[in-house]
């Protein structure tokens, strides 16, 4: 694809505006004009007519079900069983950036477990003062914090790393969640307990069979991480770690320890199975990075985007996407819809939130034309987001982890959209 | 404040605050947050022994204990081999566990605990917590030292009347063990990423070079079908 496709310039789009007001195309008054009238104008509806649900019918609400399709999805050949395994938020579909708790992404390593706040304990134990056992009621009781943040598996895209593979921003981005945090500050249950100089870091642990545990250094465990037991107001989803997990600003969901029964202030790394054979990254001279925590800056196209195409034909167009850093907060969203040759400042719904999740928006003219279209995240240390390619020579192509790469989707003329690489 | 430069302030100003001091007693200056507020019990010494499980590559945590090849196979044989096979080779999707070695630098890279791991702690540790996977913790010490000596042995790396003890293991080098650096990113990538974009004519053409369609993996489409094909070495981890 050499020709350039319809541009996003200012210009451009005060100029498609300009011929709307003045007298609009032909195609485009065909499509308005109604040559009967509107039933569902004309005619008394039953919703116009008869009562609707009174309050009560359902105390706890699902969405309507018209949205049934909004739903987390599994891909079923990645894992052996769903007891071990993870689904994917549909961000195709979601807007603004909160994640409701229904559809955010699970992934878990033995299953998602019930425990009661009544049979809630938390440790702190090792290089202490005081080794401690805290109830749900005790948590409670610590002041409070607040903050709103992304949760990304480092094995989101994952499965892009070799080439395009899966269909949709569902599958390729969608081992992702945002949401707001109520919790307590870990370095304040750390003070309660009092760890002693040879601390160095701490080792984090679950209450599930799999007791899935992480090693953290002690100096992010005194920065933003949080024992959190709320999430979008309301108490942690079971899948989510209900009654308390442990939320790591900016790093791997890995770290996030679900159901948390024990927090070790060690001297050293315990190089648990999570930290060693998984969640490291091989190079293509076979050795291999670890404590890779940080998630770079990244990117997608939520919409239009292979599970979600362009349904109204050419004209005005929305094309929206999500940004997020680790490292801090967005500061900008490039998009091109021409495979990269030329890119176009997207607008950010909001300012940028360190490590949170940024909306941004491209109000774009579509011409009908195929477009390749591609977003590109920068970050307030400065960095933005790589290709693919550009990660790839750096990396080799054995990785698993930590893929950031700008995404492209390939959008045809009937509107339909591919996931692709370009040159 | 560069990573250890934080990690040093923090670390006196710990030192200086009361919350490395013996008594609970808050200093004057202490801000409400750190300042301990009596809340919880202090956990009894069965309870920590209960949960502080965790095994470092040093040999911190290993219990007294001991396990020799042939028994961790008998045991291997009831508890690990339907899913990990006879050999340890891996089932269908569940993990292999042996073989794969100098596979690192090659096109999917097979990782098993001969050929990837770095530290034989990790092994006695997550097998000790975490499997047989669905019933886990049922496993006494000797019973974990016996598979752990098994799983040696399945990646060649001990003789069949190997015995593996809480005084022999840190003595068991993995082959992997040097195969680790920490993030590099700082130095590697982020300088390189880290410069003002093109905006404009960034390139002279732009080609397809990659369908997604071609593999047709993902689910729920009108292929669906066609994901039992899926490469294997996609998965998540
Ligand atoms: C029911 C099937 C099943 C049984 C039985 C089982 N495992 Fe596993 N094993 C798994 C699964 C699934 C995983 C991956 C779990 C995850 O990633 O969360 C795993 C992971 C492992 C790993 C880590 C592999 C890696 O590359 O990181 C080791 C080691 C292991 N098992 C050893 C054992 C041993 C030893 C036994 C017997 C005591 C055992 N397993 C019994 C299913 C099983």
């Amino acid at each position: 694809m050499t020709d350039r496709p319809g541009t996003t310039s200012r210009r451009a789009f005060m100029r498609a505006g300009l011929a709307a007001s003045v007298a609009l195309p032909a195609a485009v008054s065909a499509a308005r004009g109604q040559g009967a009238p509107d039933p569902l104008i004309t005619e008394v509806q039953d919703w116009a007519r008869y009562s609707g649900e009174g309050v009560d019918a359902t105390p706890y609400g699902l969405p309507i079900r018209f949205e049934s399709d909004v739903i987390r999805r599994n891909v079923s050949w990645l894992t052996a069983d769903t007891i071990s395994s993870i689904n994917f938020t549909p961000i195709h579909q979601l807007d603004g950036t909160i994640t409701p708790a229904g559809c955010a992404f699970e992934r878990h390593h033995s299953g998602a477990i019930e425990l009661a706040k009544p049979d809630y304990r938390l440790m702190i134990n090792g290089l202490v003062d005081r080794e401690l056992v805290f109830t749900y009621e005790d948590l409670e009781r610590f002041p409070r914090t607040q903050g709103v943040y992304f949760c990304e598996c480092a094995a989101n895209s994952g499965m892009e790393w070799a080439g395009a593979q899966l269909n949709g921003s569902q599958f390729t981005h969608g081992m992702i969640h945002n949401m707001e945090y109520v919790g307590v500050s870990l370095k304040t249950l750390l003070a309660e307990a009092g760890v002693r100089p040879e601390g160095k870091w701490i080792f984090v642990e679950g209450a599930d069979a799999s007791s899935n545990g992480r090693s953290i250094p002690i100096e992010k465990a005194m920065d933003d991480v949080m024992v959190a037991f709320k999430a979008n107001g309301e108490a942690l989803r079971m899948e989510h770690g209900y009654p308390a997990r442990l939320v790591v600003p900016g790093w791997e969901g890995n770290l996030w320890v679900k159901w948390l029964r024990r927090i070790e202030v060690t001297a050293g790394p315990v190089e648990s199975r999570e930290e060693t054979s998984k969640y490291t990254d091989t190079l293509a001279n076979g050795i291999s990075r670890k404590w890779t925590w940080v998630m770079d800056a990244k990117s997608v196209v939520t919409a239009p985007s292979p599970q979600v195409g362009i349904t109204h034909g050419p004209g005005p167009l929305v094309i929206t996407g999500l940004a997020w850093s680790g490292r801090g907060a967005i500061t900008r969203v490039d998009v091109s819809v021409d495979g990269g040759r030329n890119w176009t400042t997207a607008r950010l719904a909001q300012p940028g939130v360190p490590k949170a999740m940024t909306r941004f928006y491209l109000d774009h003219v579509w011409d009908g034309e195929e477009m390749l279209l591609q977003s590109r995240a920068v970050d307030e240390t400065g960095y933005v987001q790589p290709t693919k390619n550009a990660l790839r020579e750096i990396r080799g192509e054995n990785s698993v982890y930590h893929n950031n790469g700008i995404q492209t989707w390939w959008i045809k003329k009937d509107g339909s959209a591919e996931n692709v690489e370009v040159s | 404040m560069s990573k250890s430069r934080k990690a040093a302030a923090l670390l006196i100003a710990l030192a200086a605050g009361p919350v490395s001091a013996q008594a609970p007693a808050p200093a004057e200056d202490a801000p409400a947050a750190v300042r301990p507020l009596g809340l919880g019990r202090p956990a009894l010494p069965e309870e920590v022994a209960a949960w502080n499980m965790d095994v470092s590559p040093d040999g911190t945590g290993l219990p007294e204990g001991s396990g020799d090849v042939m028994t961790g196979e008998e045991i291997y044989l009831e508890h690990c081999a339907a899913c990990h096979g006879d050999f340890a080779e891996g089932l269908d999707n569940w993990p292999s566990l042996a073989g794969g070695e100098g596979t690192l630098d090659r096109e999917d890279p097979e990782k098993t605990i001969g050929s990837y791991w770095p530290h034989l702690s990790t092994v006695w540790d997550y097998v000790h917590h975490s499997m047989p996977f669905g019933n886990a913790r049922i496993l006494t010490p000797d019973e974990v030292y016996a598979i752990t000596a098994y799983l040696l042995y399945s990646n060649d790396l001990v003789e069949e009347d190997f015995v593996l003890s809480k005084d022999n293991f840190t003595q068991v080098r993995l082959p992997n063990a040097q195969g680790f650096i920490e993030d590099d990113r700082p130095q590697t990538e982020y300088p390189v990423f880290s410069v003002e974009p093109c905006m404009e004519n960034c390139k002279d053409s732009v080609e397809i070079t990659m369908h997604a369609s071609v593999l047709d993996v993902t689910p729920g489409g009108e292929d669906a079908g066609a994901a039992e094909d899926a490469p294997a070495q996609a998965g998540i981890d």
